[in-house]
């Protein structure tokens, strides 16, 4: 399993903190496509997707246990 | 105390002025963001920060380490506070020293511009007439429901 985990505005579109997905063995980018199945309002586009703490690209493959951050844009300072 | 650091308490900024500071510097500048009342005519009551704070630190401290490298003997200490912060507050001090001021004043606005591109802390403005994530930019202040 795959923990996911939203941040800021995304938690009021998803209505949770965290979850968990079956998704090992996939691509960051499948996960993408996933998101957007269950929450069709999550701005994708402008969303950045982290692997145990580090950004990553679409074609990173999913080990199971991993932690996927959804990263809206950052305004910290 | 760690040299990279997400807080919840006020932030002291001579504490990191002290850390950066060592025999071979011959300046620290320090900057301190405040939260701001007015923006373009709108009044913030006050700020709620919240960070993704294992992956934060892990990026402040890149920041830091990208620093170190690009301008040869500087020393970085950077803390970003979270929760709720009141107008006038600190929720971010970067201090960095070198041996020449040039180098102290260019690494440190390298660092807060770097924080705003890659550090996953963000902010939530809560005004007289609601409330919203800065970043989200579909709504404006005046537009929106009272929540």
């Amino acid at each position: 399993m795959i923990k996911l985990y939203y941040f800021a505005g995304l938690r009021e579109v998803t209505g949770k903190t965290e979850e968990l997905a079956d998704l090992a063995g996939q691509t960051v980018g499948d996960l993408s496509n996933w998101i957007t199945d269950q929450y069709p309002d999550m701005p994708i586009e402008s969303v950045r997707i982290a692997i145990n703490e580090e950004y990553a690209l679409s074609t990173d493959v999913l080990q199971d246990g991993d932690i996927a951050a959804f990263i809206p844009p950052v305004s910290g300072g | 105390m760690s040299v990279f650091e997400i807080v919840t308490e006020p932030i002291i900024p001579q504490a990191y002025a002290d850390y950066v500071l060592r025999p071979e510097a011959g300046a620290v500048t320090i900057f301190t963001g405040h939260v701001r009342e007015w923006t373009q005519g709108v009044r913030t009551l006050y700020l709620a920060y919240e960070a993704y704070v294992p992956m934060a630190q892990k990026k402040l401290t890149e920041i830091g380490r990208e620093i170190e490298q690009k301008w040869e003997g500087t020393r970085v200490a950077i803390a970003h506070r979270i929760g709720e912060l009141q107008i006038g507050d600190i929720a971010v001090v970067i201090a960095v020293s070198s041996p020449h001021r040039s180098d102290a004043y260019k690494a440190n606005e390298y660092a807060i511009e770097r924080i705003k591109e890659i550090v996953p802390i963000w902010k939530r403005e809560i005004w007289e007439d609601g409330t919203q994530w800065v970043g989200d930019q579909k709504k404006k202040p005046g537009e929106i429901s009272h929540d």
